[in-house]
C-alpha cells in the first residue's frame, strides 16, 4: 500500500492591538455600538485619504525581526479590488509587490526535535467591517467599527506535515506575539484567523501535490479535526485514482468535513495595483535597529533561563512563561523577595486556578510584585499560614488588595502569643483527656487531633509549629 | 454695483480693508450677476446663497475686529469646483450618482479658504467625475463659454472657468487630472494654475486618479490666482501625499523681469498642426519674451509622445478603482430595482454613471485585469518615468518651458468632441506635466479670428512655482486682462 504524507502552509491573519485604527484616529475597541467607531477614512467616503498609523509599521517589523525575516526597507502598499458590501472602499489597502518583511524562520521544539518553519512573507493590511443578518425583518445591516483596524498576515513556507505541526506553529507565533504586545491573538473575537492550505503526495515524492485552501479558521480545535478530515479525504481521492482540485473549501466543524466554495477559475480576479494614495514607507536601518534592540526576551529563552536562574523545574518554567504577563510577574516578585519556589507555588497552582475559574486573562490579574513580594514575605516569616495565604492571594488577584492592608482588617494574621495559646491549649488538654492519653501510650495519631482541634479553636490564627510545642510541653 | 464684479480679487479685497465697500454689499452683488447670468451660462451646480450672505456677514465683523490683516482674500466670493467637498453643502460631481451627496467634512482647502475669509459662493459645473474637456458629461447640463455661449467653456473644470470669465465669481478652484485647470482657463481666456504635485492637499477632493491630480486656481490674472495658491498650499496632516517642506511664498515671484531667464520650446509642439492663429499667437508670445531679455532655445523631448497613451492606462486605472466605492450602499444612487447584491450593485453603478465614467472604470479595470497588468499599466508606468527623467535633463538647461495650451480653440458645444485625433494631440501637451508632477500654467496671449481665446503654457521644475510665476506676471505686464462682453 501507498503511504501518503500530508503538506500543509498557512496565512495567519492578526489584528494588531494599536489603539487606533490603521488609517484613521477611531478607535479600535471590541465590543462597541455599531459604527461607534468610524468617520469618513474608514467609511470610505468620497475624497477622504488614508494617513498611515505609524505603530502599525513597528509593529510589522517587530514581528518581522522576531521571526528571523528581511525587513523590506521600501515597502509600498497595493489595492485588492473587489466588491462586497463590508469592505467601504471596495478596495482592500494591503502588500502585494513590496510586503514589509520576507524570507524569515521560526523553529519550536516537538517530541520529535526541533522543527524549523520557514517564512515567506509578513504584510500589512486593514480588515474589513462585518455584516449582521437579521432573518426575521430580512435585512443585512453593515457594522464598520472593524473596518481599518490593523491587521499583519504572516503566510508560511508549505513547511507543516502534520495537525500537531500547526498547532505547534500557531501556539508558537501567538505566544511570541503577544509577548511583544503586538496582538493578543484571540481566535475565538478573531483578533487571530488562519487559512491552511493543505496537499497530500505520496511519501518521498518531493513535489508539491494540488492543494485546498481552508478558509477563515478561529479555534485550535477546529483546525485539528480540518486537517485530519481534508488530508483523509484528498488521500481517499487519490487512492480512488482521482484529482484533487485547485479550490477553497470550507470547514464545517459540525459535519467534520470540508464544503467547496470555489473552484480556481471561480477565483476572482483582484486587479492589484500600487496604492497612490499613500507614499512608500522608507524604513532606514536606524529604524529597524531600534525595534531589534527592543525585543523582548521570548518564552523559549525564558523557560532555560527560569530553570538556570531560579532552581525551578522545566514544567514549572514552561507553566510560568506560559504568558508574558506571568512570567513578569513571576521575575519581578522574585527580584523583590528572593524566594522562587514559593512565588511560581502561589502562581501556578492558585494563579491558574483564579484565572481559569473567573474566566480571566493574564493581564486581568490586579497582582503586582510589590503586593506579591509582601504576601510571600510574610508566609515566609510565618506571619500567615498557607490557607489563609491563598485566601488573601486570590483576593489581591481579583481585587488588587494589599496583603498587609487586608490581613489586619480581617484579623488573618498568625498568633503568636505564647501566654493565649497555652490558655487555649491547657483547655483543648483538659477537654480531650482520651486524646491525652491515647498520645502517651504511644498513638501519634491522637496529637494530630490535639493539635487541630487548639488550631480550630484559634479560628486557625495560630502558628502551627508554636501549637506542636507547647502542647508538647503541657503534655 | 455691478462693476464690483469686475474688479480683480486682490483689488476687491483691499476696497473691502480700506471701508470702501463692505463684503455684504459685495456678496449681495455678486449673487445678483449669479442670478442674471445662470441662465446663460450654467457655470453653477449650487448656488450657496444663504450660506454665503451670512459668511459675509461673520467675516465682516471680523475684519470690523481686526482680523484677516494678513488674508489678501478676506471677504473675496469664490467658486470651488462641485468634485471638491464642502461640508453642508452638496458636492456631486456632476454625477446622478452622487447628485444628493452632501458632505459632512470639508475638503483642508475649502477649510483654508475659508480660514483665508474668502466667501464660498457656490459649487461649479464640471464633466461627469472630471471625465472630459467640455462640461458635456455633466449630469446638470454643460457650461458656456462666457466669450460665446455656442462653444464649450472647456473642461473638466468648465464651470469653474466661465464662472470666473462670466464674472458670477472673483476666482475659483479647479482640479487638473491632465489639463483639466489649463484647457477651460486657455478656452475662457483666464490663468489657471496647476502646482506640483505634493503642493496642495487632496484631502476631501473627489479623485479621478490619485496620482495625477492636483487642485489649484483659475483667475483673471496671475497675481490673484497666486493669492489663492499661497492660501491653500502647503503641508496637511491628512494627505501624506503632500511634501513637507517650508511654505513658499508665491506672491514675492510676482516681478516684472525675465531678462536672463533660460526658456525652452520643445520643439515637437512647433512641428504639431497648429491652427494659424494659435501659432501666430504663440510666436508672437515667444517673441514677447525674447524683447523683455529672456534666452529661448528650441530643443527635443520627444519621450512626451507617447504620454496621452500612459495617462490613458494610468488614469483610467486609478479612476476604476476610485470610483468603486459608489456601490449604492452607503451614500449616492441606490436603484430601486434589485433583488440580490449583484443586482443592487450593477443597477445602481448602471443608472448611476454616465457613458464616459462607465467606458472609462471599463477600461482601467481591463488593464489592470491579471495578465494585463505588465502589458498595459506596468509598460504605462515605465513610460511615466521616462517621461519624468526626460523633464529633469530639460530643467537642467531651462527654467521654464513654454507651449502653446491647446492645439485649438474652444469647439462648438455642437460639435462631435468624441475622440478626434486633434483632441487627442492637445490633451499630449497638458498630460504629460501631469504625469511628471510639475507645476504649470495657462495664461491668455491672444484670440484667434473667431474672437476665442488662446492660451501660453509655462511648465516648471518641480516646485518651480517661482519660475513660472515670475515668468507670467511679467508677461502679462505686456497683455493686460481682456474680459468678454457678457450679455
Amino acid at each position: 500500500m501507498k503511504r501518503y504524507e500530508t503538506v500543509i502552509g498557512l496565512e495567519v491573519h492578526v489584528e494588531l492591538s494599536t489603539d487606533s485604527k490603521i488609517f484613521c484616529d477611531c478607535s479600535t475597541r471590541f465590543g462597541e455600538k455599531p459604527n461607534a467607531n468610524t468617520c469618513p477614512i474608514c467609511m470610505g467616503m468620497p475624497g477622504a485619504l488614508p494617513i498611515l498609523n505609524k505603530k502599525v509599521v513597528d509593529y510589522a517589523i517587530s514581528t518581522g525581526l522576531a521571526l528571523n525575516c528581511t525587513i523590506v526597507k521600501n515597502c509600498m502598499f497595493d489595492r485588492k479590488n473587489y466588491f462586497y458590501p463590508d469592505l467601504p472602499k471596495a478596495y482592500q489597502i494591503s502588500q502585494l509587490y513590496f510586503p514589509i518583511a520576507r524570507q524569515g524562520r521560526v523553529t519550536f521544539n516537538t517530541r520529535d526535535g526541533n522543527k524549523s518553519i520557514g517564512i515567506h512573507e509578513l504584510h500589512i493590511e486593514e480588515d474589513a467591517g462585518k455584516l449582521l443578518h437579521d432573518s426575521d425583518k430580512k435585512v443585512t445591516l453593515v457594522d464598520y467599527n472593524r473596518s481599518g483596524v490593523p491587521l499583519i498576515e504572516i503566510v508560511s513556507e508549505p513547511d507543516m506535515r502534520s495537525a500537531d505541526e500547526v498547532v505547534a506553529y500557531l501556539d508558537k507565533l501567538s505566544s511570541m506575539l503577544s509577548y511583544m504586545g503586538v496582538s493578543d491573538c484571540k481566535m475565538q473575537e478573531g483578533s487571530m484567523r488562519v487559512d491552511i492550505n493543505i496537499s497530500v503526495r505520496e511519501l518521498g515524492d518531493t513535489r508539491l501535490g494540488s492543494r485546498t485552501e481552508i478558509k477563515n479558521m478561529n479555534s485550535f480545535k477546529a483546525i485539528r479535526r480540518a486537517i485530519e478530515g481534508e488530508s483523509k479525504r484528498q488521500i481517499d481521492i487519490l487512492i480512488d485514482g482521482g484529482q484533487i482540485l485547485d479550490e477553497t473549501r470550507r470547514w464545517d466543524d459540525d459535519k467534520n468535513k470540508s464544503i467547496r466554495m470555489r473552484s480556481k477559475e471561480e477565483a476572482q480576479d483582484y486587479r492589484y495595483f500600487p496604492e497612490q494614495d499613500i507614499a512608500p514607507i522608507e524604513i532606514p536601518n536606524e529604524w529597524i535597529h531600534k525595534l531589534h534592540r527592543l525585543l523582548p526576551e521570548f518564552r523559549d529563552e525564558k523557560i532555560i533561563r527560569f530553570q538556570k536562574d531560579y532552581g525551578i523545574s522545566e514544567y514549572d518554567a514552561r507553566v510560568l512563561t506560559s504568558s508574558k504577563e506571568i512570567a513578569d510577574l513571576f521575575e519581578d516578585t522574585s527580584k523583590l523577595y528572593n524566594l522562587p519556589r514559593e512565588v511560581s507555588n502561589l502562581l501556578m497552582v492558585e494563579g491558574m486556578r483564579i484565572l481559569k475559574d473567573n474566566y480571566l486573562d493574564p493581564e486581568d490579574l490586579r497582582l503586582t510584585p510589590e503586593s506579591l513580594s509582601k504576601l510571600i514575605g510574610m508566609i515566609d516569616r510565618g506571619e500567615i499560614n498557607r490557607t489563609k495565604a491563598k485566601a488573601v492571594f486570590e483576593e489581591m488577584c481579583l481585587k488588587g488588595v494589599d496583603p498587609e492592608d487586608y490581613m489586619k482588617r480581617y484579623g488573618l494574621e498568625i498568633i503568636n502569643d505564647d501566654k493565649k495559646l497555652r490558655l487555649v491549649a491547657l483547655k483543648v488538654l483538659e477537654d480531650n483527656p482520651q486524646s491525652v492519653s491515647d498520645y502517651k501510650k504511644g498513638k501519634t495519631k491522637a496529637f494530630g487531633n490535639l493539635v487541630g482541634q487548639t488550631m480550630k479553636a484559634m479560628n486557625g490564627k495560630a502558628d502551627p509549629s508554636l501549637v506542636n510545642t507547647i502542647l508538647k510541653e503541657l503534655i | 454695483m455691478k462693476e464690483v464684479t469686475r474688479m480683480s480679487a486682490l483689488t476687491l479685497a483691499r476696497k473691502i480693508k480700506n471701508r470702501e465697500l463692505s463684503v455684504e454689499e459685495v456678496t449681495e452683488a455678486q449673487l445678483q450677476v449669479i442670478k442674471e447670468r445662470e441662465p446663460i451660462y450654467n457655470s453653477y451646480i449650487t448656488i450657496t446663497e444663504n450660506e454665503a450672505k451670512e459668511q459675509a456677514k461673520a467675516v465682516q465683523r471680523q475684519i470690523d475686529d481686526g482680523e484677516f490683516k494678513n488674508s489678501p482674500l478676506a471677504g473675496v466670493p469664490v467658486a470651488i469646483k462641485d468634485n471638491i467637498c464642502t461640508k453642508g453643502v452638496k458636492t456631486t460631481c456632476a454625477s446622478k450618482m452622487l447628485a444628493d451627496f452632501i458632505p459632512s467634512y470639508n475638503a483642508t482647502v475649502t477649510e483654508r479658504l475659508r480660514d483665508a475669509g474668502a466667501i464660498l459662493i457656490g459649487k461649479v459645473n464640471l464633466d461627469e467625475f472630471a471625465m472630459g474637456g467640455t462640461t458635456k458629461t455633466s449630469y446638470f447640463g454643460p457650461s458656456k463659454n462666457p466669450w460665446n455661449p455656442d462653444y464649450t467653456p472647456g473642461g473638466s473644470s468648465g464651470g469653474s472657468s466661465a464662472a470666473v470669465a462670466a464674472e458670477e465669481a472673483f476666482v475659483s478652484l479647479g482640479s487638473d487630472t491632465g489639463g483639466s485647470i489649463r484647457q477651460p482657463a486657455a478656452y475662457c481666456g483666464l490663468v489657471g494654475f496647476k502646482p506640483t504635485y505634493g503642493t496642495v492637499s487632496r484631502y476631501g477632493l473627489i479623485p479621478l486618479a490619485s496620482s495625477l491630480d492636483q487642485i489649484g486656481p483659475l483667475g483673471r490674472n496671475i497675481s490673484d490666482c497666486v493669492s489663492v495658491l499661497e492660501a491653500i498650499s502647503g503641508y496637511d496632516p491628512k494627505d501624506s501625499t503632500v511634501v513637507k517642506q517650508e511654505k513658499y511664498a508665491y506672491s514675492q515671484a510676482l516681478v516684472d523681469d525675465v531678462s536672463n531667464m533660460r526658456i525652452g520650446i520643445p520643439k515637437l509642439y512647433l512641428d504639431e498642426d497648429l491652427n494659424e492663429d494659435i501659432r501666430s499667437c504663440f510666436m508672437g508670445a515667444l517673441k514677447t519674451f525674447e524683447d523683455m531679455g529672456a534666452k529661448l532655445e528650441i530643443f527635443d523631448i520627444n519621450e512626451i509622445m507617447y504620454s496621452l497613451q500612459a495617462y490613458y492606462v494610468i488614469s483610467c486605472a486609478e479612476a476604476s478603482s476610485n470610483l468603486s466605492r459608489y456601490d449604492g450602499v452607503r451614500y449616492g444612487h441606490r436603484t430601486a430595482d434589485y433583488d440580490s447584491l449583484d443586482e443592487l450593485y450593477k443597477n445602481s453603478r448602471g443608472e448611476g454613471f454616465g457613458y464616459e465614467v462607465k467606458r472609462r472604470i471599463m477600461l482601467g479595470a481591463y488593464m489592470i485585469s491579471s495578465g494585463n497588468y505588465e502589458t498595459y499599466y506596468n509598460k504605462a508606468r515605465r513610460i511615466r518615468s521616462a517621461i519624468s527623467r526626460a523633464y529633469e535633463k530639460a530643467f537642467d538647461k531651462y527654467d521654464v518651458l513654454l507651449s502653446p495650451e491647446s492645439l485649438n480653440t474652444a469647439p462648438l458645444l455642437s460639435s462631435d468632441s468624441s475622440q478626434t485625433h486633434k483632441k487627442h494631440k492637445s490633451e499630449m501637451l497638458n498630460c504629460s506635466v501631469n504625469l511628471a508632477g510639475l507645476p504649470a500654467v495657462s495664461i491668455p496671449c491672444g484670440k484667434d479670428r473667431k474672437g476665442l481665446p488662446i492660451g501660453l503654457q509655462l511648465i516648471g521644475n518641480k516646485f518651480g512655482e517661482k519660475n513660472i510665476i515670475q515668468a507670467a506676471y511679467s508677461f502679462e505686464q505686456t497683455k493686460p486682462y481682456e474680459r468678454p462682453k457678457v450679455r
